[in-house]
Parts: C-alpha cells; sequence; structure tokens
C-alpha cells in the first residue's frame, strides 16, 4: 500500500495577487525553486513531475529551466479543479514504487485577466458533453453548480444565511493570513447578503477569486527523508469518478448530489488508519462555495443535508469541531486550482501556519465535488 | 468573446437523431436496442448491457423542474442579452433520472428573455418547446404549465 511510504518535504510559492508581470512559465519556475530550497534540494536530483493538464506550463519546459537531470516519470492531471491531489498522489505512487526517487508537483496559474476565465474562450458550435448544457443557458461552471446548489437548498431547507458562513469564515481566516489577497478586507453577513448574484442562488462572494501565482511541493520516499527535513507523509490517496458522472453537469445519473467525493471518500477511508472521527481540520476545494457543504457529508463529517447546521453554528471555524480552509482557501486567499489547500495542509502539520489550529496532527485534503476528483490525507 | 449564442454540434453520429427529431419539435431519447434501457444524453453504448445498438424513443415532452439557475452579469454578450433567463434541469415523466436541460418559457411560443427566478418552484411541471435557432438547431425550451399538474 501507498501508505506512508512517501513525504511531502518541501513546499514552495509566489507572491499572490490580483495580477503578476511574470508569465504562468516563469512564476512555476521560481515556485518550484522555492521548495527545492525549503526541502534542501537541488534541482538536478528531481527525476518525477506532475502538474495539470489544463493550462498547462509543460514539463520539459520546467526541466530545462530549472536544470533537472535525467527525468523518470512525468503525468499530468485532467479536470481541473479536480486535479490537485491526483497530481500529487500519482507522483507519490511513482515514488513509492521506485520507478523515481524525488518528484515535484506544481500549479502555476494567471487567471486575473477577465479575457482567461474559460468560458469567455466557449466556440461557436459546442461538440463535448456541453452541448447540452451551454446553448440552453448553463454557460459557466457557477450556473452549473448553482442548480445543484438550489436543488440542495430545496431538499435539506437550507438558507442563504447558512451558506454565508462559508464565505465569512474563510474572509476571516484570510484575515489573519498575511499572504491572502484578501487580508485586508472585511466580510459581513450585511455584505454578503447585499453582494450580486452571479447566478441565483450563488452571489459574488460565493465564487473563488480569479488570480495569480504557483506553488509547487517537493515529495520524497519516507526513507530518504533527511535531519534536515520536517516530513509531512502522505498516509492516503484515493481519486474517484462516480457511475454516470459527467463533468460539471452531472444531472444524469439516478442522484445528481451524490457527486464523485462519495467515490472518493469511500475508497480514500478504506485505506486510511485515520478516519473521519480523528481528522483535526481540511482543506475542501471551494471554487464555489456549496462545494464545502457537499464535501462535509461526502467524507463523512457529517451526515446528509446536516452540513449547513453544522458550519451555522461554528463547526468551520477555528474553535470548531473542523476547522475547514484556514489560509481563506480559493474564497479569500488566492485561487490556483486547489493547490494552496494542499501547502496549507503542510503548513499546519508542521505547526506553522498562520492560523495554527491546535494539535493538528492529521488534515483532510479534497478536491473538486462537481468533477473527477481526489483526495489525500496528510499526516505529522 | 463570440457575439451569437453558441450551438451543439448536429452532425455527430451519436446523436443526430435527437437533434433531427428535434426539428421536427419531437423529444426523443436512445432506448437501447438490447436491454431497452432509455439513455440520455445520447452515448455510443448502453450502460448496462453494453450493446451498440440503438434507436430512439419519442417521448411525452412533459416533466418537472428538477432544479434551475439564473444566471446573471458576466456572461457572453448573447446571453447577457437574454437576462433575466432561467434554465431548468427538468426530469421527465417518463423516468425521473432522464434529465433534460432548457431555457424556461412562461407561456408556449413565449421568449427566454425576461424570467424571474421567483415565477417557478421545483417540482412544478412543465412541457417542452423547441426554439429554431439555425437550420439545423432546435434548441429544447421548457414551458411553465398554467396550474394542476404540480409534482412532488
Ligand atoms: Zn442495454
Amino acid at each position: 500500500m501507498l501508505k506512508d511510504q512517501t513525504a511531502i518535504v518541501g513546499i514552495g510559492e509566489t507572491r499572490f495577487a490580483k495580477r503578476l508581470e511574470d508569465t504562468e512559465w516563469a512564476l512555476a519556475c521560481q515556485a518550484i525553486k522555492a521548495a527545492l530550497d525549503d526541502a534542501g534540494i537541488d534541482p538536478s536530483e528531481v527525476d518525477a513531475m506532475g502538474c495539470f493538464n489544463q493550462e498547462t506550463t509543460p514539463e520539459f519546459d520546467i526541466a530545462r529551466s530549472l536544470g533537472f537531470g535525467d527525468v523518470h516519470f512525468f503525468n499530468q492531471v485532467a479536470h481541473g479543479g479536480g486535479a490537485a491531489c491526483g497530481v500529487l498522489g500519482q507522483v507519490a505512487m511513482a515514488v513509492a514504487c521506485g520507478v523515481a526517487n524525488v518528484g515535484v508537483v506544481w500549479r502555476s496559474r494567471k487567471r486575473g485577466d477577465p479575457s482567461k476565465r474559460q468560458w469567455a474562450g466557449v466556440q461557436p458550435r459546442i461538440a463535448d458533453h456541453w452541448k447540452w448544457s451551454r446553448p440552453h443557458g448553463l454557460l459557466r461552471p457557477v450556473d452549473e453548480v448553482a442548480v445543484t446548489m438550489r436543488r440542495y437548498m430545496h431538499e435539506f431547507n437550507v438558507t442563504r444565511e447558512q451558506l454565508a458562513t462559508v464565505a465569512l469564515s474563510q474572509r476571516a481566516y484570510a484575515n489573519n493570513n498575511p499572504k491572502a489577497i484578501m487580508a485586508d478586507k472585511t466580510l459581513s453577513l450585511d455584505d454578503y447578503l447585499s453582494g450580486r448574484m452571479i447566478s441565483d442562488p450563488l452571489c459574488l462572494y460565493d465564487n473563488c477569486l480569479e488570480s495569480d501565482g504557483a506553488i509547487a511541493l517537493v515529495l520524497v520516499r519516507s526513507t530518504d527523508v533527511d535531519r534536515h527535513q520536517q516530513p509531512v507523509y502522505l498516509h492516503a490517496f484515493s481519486q474517484g469518478m462516480s457511475p454516470q458522472h459527467q463533468l460539471m453537469t452531472d444531472y444524469h445519473g439516478h442522484n445528481p448530489l451524490q457527486s464523485s467525493s462519495w467515490t472518493t471518500a469511500a475508497n480514500l477511508w478504506r485505506q486510511s488508519d485515520i478516519q473521519p472521527s480523528d481528522i483535526k481540520l481540511a482543506q475542501i476545494y471551494d471554487a464555489f462555495s456549496p462545494m464545502i457543504l457537499y464535501c462535509l457529508e461526502a467524507y463523512g463529517f457529517c451526515g446528509r443535508g446536516e452540513a449547513a447546521d453544522f458550519i451555522a453554528d461554528g463547526g468551520m471555524s477555528q474553535q470548531g469541531r473542523l476547522p475547514v480552509n484556514t489560509s481563506g482557501g480559493s474564497l479569500s486567499e488566492v485561487y490556483l486550482h486547489g493547490m494552496n489547500l494542499l501547502t496549507e495542509a503542510v503548513r499546519q502539520l508542521r505547526g506553522e501556519a498562520a492560523n495554527q489550529v491546535a494539535a493538528a496532527d492529521s488534515c483532510l485534503v479534497a478536491t473538486c465535488d462537481s468533477t473527477p476528483n481526489g483526495a489525500v490525507v496528510l499526516r505529522r | 468573446m463570440i457575439n451569437d449564442l453558441p450551438l451543439p454540434v448536429t452532425n455527430d453520429p451519436v446523436d443526430h437523431g435527437f437533434w433531427a427529431s428535434a426539428l421536427q419539435s419531437q423529444l426523443v431519447v436512445q432506448r437501447c436496442s438490447g436491454c431497452r434501457l432509455l439513455r440520455f444524453p445520447p452515448r455510443p453504448m448502453c450502460p448496462k448491457c453494453q450493446s451498440s445498438d440503438s434507436g430512439w424513443q419519442v417521448m411525452s415532452g412533459r416533466g418537472k423542474v428538477w432544479s434551475f439557475a439564473t444566471p446573471a452579469s458576466p456572461l457572453l454578450p448573447a446571453f447577457e442579452a437574454l437576462t433575466p433567463y432561467v434554465t431548468a434541469v427538468v426530469s421527465l415523466d417518463e423516468h425521473e433520472d432522464l434529465r433534460v436541460v432548457g431555457p424556461l418559457l412562461l407561456a408556449p411560443g413565449g421568449d427566454i428573455q425576461g424570467v424571474r427566478a421567483d415565477q417557478l418552484s421545483i417540482g412544478q411541471a412543465v412541457s417542452i418547446e423547441f426554439k429554431r435557432l439555425a437550420d439545423d438547431v432546435a434548441l429544447p425550451c421548457w414551458v411553465l404549465e398554467p396550474s394542476g399538474r404540480q409534482g412532488e
């Protein structure tokens, strides 16, 4: 099994901002170099590489810039926000199996420019599965998630005031995180409720930031960790895609509210000695705030339809049962397809987070609920 | 950014039958020739019996609103011009797991533009109407039924 055989020994990131001058290529190089410096590993030792296939910064461009030597494993994982844990987990499997020795994973992205938004590039004719929803008016990811959230609110009597807890909790975390893009901007319930609707019932504050930056992590076999490094072990990993899943418009299975997260969660906990009741905190992909509610239930932290009460009672705040997205997440720190959730998990388990959770010894990181996705359990 | 509404490719052999029927104002879904499972959206193989043979079965065109969204700015220009509008996901009366997406109309022959979220609710009965957007494209839309046939 993969359990605890690999460890994250380096993290690195650029500045985060609405707009950075450097290219995605340059930002990726800076983040990877910072992560290798953090690990105390020379670039020439890296021989496994993992990245996203969407708007990618290709392996060969990275390797020939940073001065990697002979590379023995490289992978690109699909589905944007669902990819981050798959990128990490697949590199971990290659390193654990001995195919390679030192792995680097990264995400670099410039989304601050509105023309970079994917829906802005929709073509006059649509050939893929989006032909069944985009011409009909569900243009953007936020529209696709608004459909499931309206149904969820209907089935479980959830209010916008309850949903607001996600945005407010994460903004409070960001207000204490100097790196967060929203570090200096507070958010009140009145602000939230008067925010303009983007796709009813989702308002501006239910949407992630559009931002620029890059993040990287370095991973080695646990037996190769040296005394200068502070390892965070990859305890369990799974990807997941549910039966009849259709990307982002997952409306055609028997229960559209039972997402791919349920598939990922079952196989993750099967492999994990650390169970939901043991987990001290979680980082959950949050391109849109409803995904927090969906994942809290899918990963077993609350029962069906109970997540809104769980968070409204303070469950995801720093003193709550399960602090969630403690850096501010994609809603208030930076939107980098969820890679900041992995680095925040590492900082928490090293004991060096801005919003440090007491006795943080394990952390769930879960990716996008609305796509094929993945998750990891990390531990000290 | 494109200025017109994006349209579906309609000459793909997997789903050409759907778009051809739409031009005749008929809603069809695939029916497996092997096990008779109805499926939508169209796929080249039956997920239950793996048969590659299928035909098209005409549906009543009636269903109930499963959920809906009301997109607002920022949108592509063609959708900005349609706001306010509602796009519904509708469960067909033949089987609730067959769900078809379409913009909502308040009356037969009505406009997509000018519909607000407070004018419908989940579970409400609807019937299909096809709007001609191009020589090869008739888009499925859902018309609110006036009264009585509330679902759920
Ligand atoms: Zn069949």
